[in-house]
């Protein structure tokens, strides 16, 4: 019953401009096809209820908010801030000598005066207090929906601020309206950090295979187990983007020997842009799912080439996969044969299909919030993707290589080598490891939620805040993949133990299909006809 | 109690009009209010004898939420009660937001009392953005009078404005009552006005001629009426005064297209010369 046919059911109540809107943004798996184009990164249709989050979201929610040792303002109503703040579950401790802010909320909660007159003033008052009360090594300041369109120059006060107080102070153009998804943010954070951090840090001495890991927010302690997992076999982690990661640390990234990317979309701007101006590559691994991690610490190892590298992950993942392998054959034969559907993120969803296969669970529909086309293509369709309006709105920042740091790591011929048995600056993106016949949905919405679930029947369904309780009250049991709910980390071979129990917690104990909602059993709504009779 | 508001370009003498205007109609025994919208604040500089008046988005700043009507709202020349909205220095916040707090921190101190005949919003230059309709949205002006004179941008202007209404006559149920002509000394100037006040579909209510009294006045800080009551120019504007209380042409305007108002031009202005 899936195919085609599952697609136009779903999409049968909608007119047709509508119609043909949406169906540009599906498709199903068709392994006989050389390639499937799906539309992404597009605006979404007014009036539809879609999961996409803002620009700012996306720049100070998703990207700057980790940083633990900066102070990030909030310039805007209270609510941008408060809403934003320890939602996401992105964890974070200091280290002796380190700060860390996360457990305080900022924001220059701006009220209808400042609205009038302009929200400058307060906003210097609130970076001078933050600087008296907690001395910051840097601050950001992230403008929310108001404050362009009153147009306060955050850029100048925060240069000003700069030069009085000697610290840093960053400025961010991330208005909530800019842009069609959380997506633009992402860039917007990516430029700054690149422009005003990276590359500013004179580092210390690191081991010999000194990393970055980008694009990893160390959501419930993800980021911990993987730098856990990366040290024991020796690798150096000079910073991490930017779960639990620093100001401090930041600074340094370009003086790592190698960038691993777990979230291709919120950070391979910076990924792309270090490797131009200091000849640092990326690799893509992914650390969710026993048969990926596996291949991504064996992918790291062969690029640094060492024998003794090689041989010291392979005793690793032993170890490592030793210590869970019983507890997930358990929970496989118990999960074994079941279908998700997962809608998660600009990667999460690719991410996740893989340790879901590990337990023998069949993603049967996945898609993006606010994935571009790279990110289920592949990024050879990068040359192809024409930029609209939307995305021409937003800074591409152009990087030349850095006179002092640019290095070349390897011979052309090596790396080229390389680049065939490993992804060195490449994602191939969803689609392609998708099975034949599953479905892949980009910006689905509330209604087609829904309809796919009626449609399909998922045992899970796997998403954000907003569609989660859609699918409970269906009784489908569903998990939050941007906060975990309240659980984590899911990373690595310890991780897909943790995540395994959840799901099986989760399945064996179907809380919500033993509810019978009273829609169920008769009409909640009594409402009387014009002629006077009870309907 | 009839709400006005006046429109126009930036100088075209819309605060002077209005004050001039108002005066007359305080002389015929009318209870008045003037709003000045202008972050500038000088819509009653005439009325009070000197910019007397603290804006409400002042007062407000400063004193918090908590204020009186007396704080912001003072009598003038013939009991006309003025108030200033006030706004942000040129450059910084948002004008039009500005506008919309005062109008509503107005009604809720109760400044529209039942025995007002007349309220007036001088409103800022063009229909600019929501914030400048505030004072024909939500059903509060009802007649609107648009000051211009025979010069192109004067009319540009007009017929802008005259979008604006025709927008928020559909649902405010705003409406156009005349084209005020504060004379610039063009050549046929009342010609072209009565015709392009026509093809809106409205009326030329009233011609005031240029005359230099009013500028001497200004330097007085008066009115003309309270200036020179037995001059010609003081007759002028209790014509003006007495066309708008007896005017009863109320329309929803139908602007025009830019060519079709330069077509106007030609045939009324440039052509001749």
């Amino acid at each position: 019953m899936r195919g085609e046919n599952t697609l136009k059911r779903a999409l049968d109540k909608y007119p047709a401009r509508v119609y043909k809107n949406r169906k540009s943004h599906m498709l199903v798996k068709d392994s006989s096809c050389k390639t499937q184009e799906i539309a992404a990164n597009t605006r979404s249709i007014p009036g539809i209820i879609s999961n996409r989050g803002c620009c700012f979201a996306g720049c100070k929610g998703v990207v700057l908010g980790p940083l633990k040792d900066v102070v990030h303002i909030v310039h805007g109503p209270v609510g941008c801030s408060y809403y934003t703040w320890g939602t996401r579950r992105n964890k974070a401790r200091k280290s002796i000598n380190e700060k860390n802010f996360l457990q305080y909320c900022f924001s220059t909660d701006m009220q209808e005066s400042d609205i009038v007159f302009g929200g400058e003033k307060k906003l210097r008052n609130a970076i001078k207090e933050a600087v008296e009360i907690f001395s910051p090594e840097a601050i950001t300041i992230s403008a929310t929906c108001p404050v362009g369109l009153i147009g306060d120059d955050i850029h100048a006060v925060a240069a000003e601020a700069e030069r009085e107080y000697g610290i840093k102070v960053m400025a961010f153009s991330c208005e909530g309206y800019k842009g069609v998804s959380q997506s633009a943010g992402h860039h917007i954070a990516n430029n700054g950090l690149m422009k005003n951090v990276i590359g500013t840090g004179k580092g210390k001495k690191y081991g010999s295979y000194p990393i970055n890991i980008l694009g990893e927010y160390n959501i419930g302690g993800d980021g911990w187990e993987i730098s856990r997992v990366l040290e024991k076999i020796g690798y150096d982690i000079v910073t991490i983007m930017t779960g639990d990661g620093s100001y401090a640390e930041l600074k340094n990234a370009h003086l790592a020997g190698l960038n691993l990317v777990q979230c291709h979309r919120s950070i391979n701007y910076i990924a792309e842009m270090i490797e131009k101006k200091y000849g640092t590559h990326w690799l893509k691994v992914n650390f969710l799912g026993i048969s990926s991690t596996i291949q991504s610490l064996k992918n790291i190892a062969l690029y640094f080439g060492d024998e003794s590298l090689i041989s010291k992950t392979e005793e690793v993942i032993q170890e490592e996969y030793g210590m869970v392998k019983d507890q997930l054959e358990y929970y496989k034969s118990r999960l074994q044969g079941r279908t998700a559907f997962i809608f998660v993120g600009g990667s999460r969803a690719h991410h996740y299909q893989v340790l879901l296969n590990d337990l023998g669970i069949e993603s049967i529909l996945a898609g993006y919030e606010f994935g571009h086309r790279d990110d289920y293509e592949g990024r050879e369709v990068i040359p192809d993707i024409k930029a609209d309006a939307d995305t021409k709105n937003i800074e591409e920042l152009k990087v030349e290589k850095d006179k002092k740091y640019f290095r070349v790591t390897m011979s052309p011929e090596k790396l080229e080598e390389l680049k065939k048995t490993i992804p060195l600056s490449y994602y191939g993106g969803m689609l392609k490891e998708m099975a034949q016949g599953s479905i892949v949905v980009d910006d689905l919405n509330h209604h087609e939620t829904e309809e796919f679930i009626r449609l399909l029947k998922p045992d899970m369904f796997f998403s954000g805040i907003k569609d989660k309780y859609i699918s409970q009250k269906m009784g489908v049991y569903s998990k939050q993949l941007h906060s975990y709910d309240y659980s984590g980390p899911y990373t690595m071979f310890k991780g897909a133990g943790i995540f395994a129990k959840d799901l099986d917690m989760g399945m064996y104990t179907p809380a919500w299909r033993f509810v019978t909602p009273p829609w169920k059993t008769g009409p909640i709504l009594e409402a009387v006809l014009f002629g006077g009779e009870k309907a | 109690m009839r709400q006005v508001a006046i429109y126009g370009k930036g100088g075209i003498g819309k605060s002077t009009t209005t004050q001039n205007l108002t005066a007359g109609l305080a002389e015929m025994g009318k209870q008045i209010m003037v709003v000045g919208c202008d972050p500038k604040a000088d819509s009653t500089r005439l009325l009070l004898g000197g910019l007397a008046q603290k804006t409400v988005l002042d007062t407000l700043r400063e004193e918090g939420e908590d204020i009186e009507l007396e704080n912001i709202l003072r009598s003038g020349y013939g009991n006309i009660r003025c108030v200033e909205s006030g706004g942000p220095e040129p450059g910084v916040g948002c004008a039009g937001r500005g506008i919309i707090t005062s109008i509503s921190m107005l009604e809720s101190l109760g400044a529209y009392e039942d025995e007002l005949d007349y309220v007036f919003y001088d409103v800022l230059g063009d229909v600019v953005c929501g914030g400048f309709a505030m004072p024909i949205r939500e059903g509060k002006a009802q007649e609107i009078y648009i000051v211009a004179s025979g010069e192109l941008m004067a009319l540009y202007a007009a017929n802008n404005i005259s979008k604006g209404i025709r927008k928020y006559a559909q649902t405010g149920g705003t409406r156009l009552g005349g084209i005020i002509c504060n004379s610039r000394k063009v050549d046929g100037e009342n010609e072209l006005l009565e015709a392009f006040a026509k093809e809106l579909g409205s009326q030329l209510i009233y011609f005031v001629p240029r005359d230099n009294l009013v500028q001497r006045a200004e330097i007085n800080k008066k009115t003309v009426i309270d200036f020179a009551p037995g001059e010609n120019q003081a007759n002028e504007y209790r014509g003006l005064a007495n066309a708008i209380d007896k005017n009863d042409m109320f329309i929803i305007p139908e602007p025009m297209v830019q060519e079709r108002l330069e077509e106007l031009m030609m045939e009324h202005g440039i052509l001749e010369m």
